[in-house]
């Protein structure tokens, strides 16, 4: 059959050959931008695999390539991650439960709305200088890990928020409505019902703003997070460095070898990354089968 | 998963409360085992040459803690003025508003160069015109509104295609010293070439364009000898090209720069801190030349020892005597 012959489908033919080619279009841009990844991780890969072996992980900064390692930055981007974790997801996920379940419709709530998202959209250097402000000067956590995390947890809270309430939204009305005319109190159903039930959207959100907090630099420079550290951070109070200070460091050094050491140190990076992504998984999955 | 992060992050917490507690004990008992912490911050140029020393000083005093920050050299002045570090790193000497600030706050400094650096003007290997260029010459290329176009606008033997310029961006220290040496006055260039803060593009730049001209910190030149052909510079007295010799005994002048360690005197009462300064310029000539600067003249540094020990504070490069043609041992004779 040919378009002509179908007269209520005009053009039938061209229609056909419009979708066929973007489909091929839409094809090729996914398969760009993975290719530019893949690109992007064979170089990375070539360049530092050499580099990464025990030592490199277990040793400080030092002027030698051979004999420099990471120890101190990732010891630092742990601690910073951990804490800015510990601060960060129960304040989101609690802004989150609020806003979707205890307060009511308002100008009070639009207002907190609007204001969170517009700080998901704040460039990363503003909270470093509120955090430099704040925490470093102001309450006077000098240039501590705990001041780092508490600037990060300022940077991924509209995120987690905003993720978080998506998630606490999907929670379909009628386990709400089951749960308390059960006799449950509203934080009864939100404690047994309505947390569990968006764990898998929350844990998501989490990981992405975490993921994007342990690439951060620029914050990090601001509020004074060091570059050259020979020891590993023992409490929330000591300074400390993080992997992308290392990395950023090590590409700034004329020596080609430093060139290699900073692809190792993304490698060792994209692990870490992509190890938090796995126990978010693996969480998110236990807790789906368990319901 | 939060219970295992809390435990993790509780363990080394606990860790601390006993091994912070036997280390200060250790300390004071014995009396000779340094402690406590050097807090350094500043230029991200100095920074090698810090870290360096700051990794063979551990290596001797394990009970000491060095950090070294790079918030460049104004970043790190603003901390150091208002008494949140010891030492900056500097690759300019201070300013007289930096040096009111620091009096403002109470805190007197000291001035002390640790090493050359020598601005190395580039061009691309295969270009065989270029023997040499005049600070004059220079000046013209650079200037704001430079009429300098192509080649052949700098010499009139030079072939006419057109001149691409690399350096690096305003935020430099680099670019500051430059433009103030060159130019006559700090941050005045002309704005229309490829600026980077990182000087590794403007390596690649170079070496990649055969009408490129580019300038940025010793260093850089010597790891790419192969890659970039370095332009001897004309100051008055013929023309030099920039090596270690050249740098460290002043003859590549004008565009050698002291690169300084400011000490604060408040800081510098503490042993470990002056244990740290001692050290570092014992060693500075050593360890810049492995980090790819250029050591002082032997007796600077004793100068500089000097200054610091009997605590004489302000600064002499910020004054014009530094510009009036003295070595740097001169200076610090003063």
């Amino acid at each position: 059959m040919t378009a002509g012959e179908w007269r209520g489908v005009p053009n039938l033919a061209r229609r056909h050959w419009q979708s066929l080619w973007l489909r091929r279009l839409f094809q090729a841009l996914t398969w760009l931008g993975v290719m530019l990844l893949a690109i992007l991780l064979f170089r990375i890969a070539r360049q530092g695999a050499v580099w990464l072996d025990w030592d490199f992980l277990t040793s400080f900064p030092s002027r030698f390539p051979a004999r420099a390692g990471i120890k101190s930055a990732l010891a630092g981007t742990l601690w910073l991650i951990g804490l800015t974790a510990l601060i960060s997801v129960p304040v989101g996920v609690a802004a989150a439960v609020y806003l979707e379940e205890f307060s009511r419709a308002g100008r009070l709530k639009t207002f907190i709305e609007v204001n969170i998202a517009n700080l998901a959209g704040v460039p990363s250097i503003v909270y470093g200088i509120l955090g430099l402000a704040i925490f470093v000067r102001g309450i006077g956590l000098g240039r501590s890990v705990l001041a780092g995390a508490l600037t990060m947890s300022l940077l991924i809270l509209p995120v987690i928020i905003i993720a978080a309430r998506e998630a606490i939204k999907a929670v379909p009305q009628s386990l709400r409505q089951g749960a308390m005319a059960l006799g449950a109190t509203r934080w009864l159903t939100v404690r047994h019902h309505v947390l569990p039930g968006a764990l898998p959207g929350i844990m998501t959100g989490v990981i992405l703003a975490l993921s994007r907090a342990i690439g951060e630099t620029a914050p990090l420079i601001m509020i004074g997070a060091l570059s050259y550290v020979a020891f590993v951070p023992e409490g929330p109070m000591d300074g400390f460095t993080a992997l992308p200070i290392q990395i950023f460091n090590w590409t700034a050094r004329p020596q080609q070898e430093f060139h290699g050491l900073a692809a190792g140190g993304i490698i060792v990076l994209l692990a870490v990354l992509l190890l938090m992504n796995a126990a978010a998984v693996a969480v998110r999955h236990r807790f789906q089968r368990r319901r | 998963m939060r219970k295992i992060l809390l435990a993790s992050l509780l363990i080394p917490a606990l860790a601390l409360g006993g091994a912070g507690c036997s280390g200060k004990k250790d300390a004071g008992e014995s009396g000779t085992q340094l402690g406590g912490t050097v807090h350094i911050d500043g230029s991200s140029t100095v920074f090698p040459i810090t870290e360096a020393v700051g990794e063979e000083f551990q290596m001797l005093h394990r009970g000491v803690r060095v950090t070294v920050g790079i918030s460049g050299t104004g970043g790190g002045f603003k901390k150091f003025c208002s008494g949140e570090t010891d030492i900056n790193d500097a690759s300019r000497p201070i300013k007289e508003k930096e040096a009111l600030l620091a009096a403002e706050h109470g805190i007197g400094f000291i001035e002390i160069p640790v090493a050359f650096d020598g601005i190395s003007v580039v061009v691309n290997p295969a270009n065989d015109w270029v023997d040499h260029l005049t600070v004059a010459e220079l000046h013209q290329i650079w200037m704001p509104d430079s009429p300098v176009k192509t080649w052949r606008d700098v010499r009139p033997a030079w072939p006419d295609r057109e001149i691409k310029l690399y350096g690096p961006d305003v935020d430099s220290g680099t670019f500051d010293y430059f433009t103030e040496t060159i130019n006559g006055e700090s941050q005045v260039s002309r704005p229309d070439y490829t600026a980077s803060a990182d000087d590794n593009v403007l390596v690649t730049g170079v070496a990649g364009d055969r009408d490129a001209l580019g300038y940025f910190g010793y260093a850089y030149y010597a790891e790419n000898t192969d890659r970039l052909k370095v332009v001897p510079i004309d100051g008055g007295g013929g023309p030099v090209t920039a090596s270690h010799t050249t740098i460290n005994n002043g003859t590549y002048a004008p565009l050698s720069r002291p690169l300084f360690l400011y000490v604060s005197t408040k800081g510098g009462e503490r042993p470990e801190v002056r244990e740290f300064v001692k050290f570092y310029l014992q060693n500075a000539a050593t360890l810049a030349a492995e980090v790819g600067y250029v050591g002082l003249p032997a007796r600077a540094y004793e100068l500089g020892w000097q200054r610091f020990e009997s605590g004489k504070t302000g600064s002499i490069f910020n004054t014009d005597k530094a510009r009036s043609g003295l070595s740097i041992v001169e200076l610090l004779s003063l």
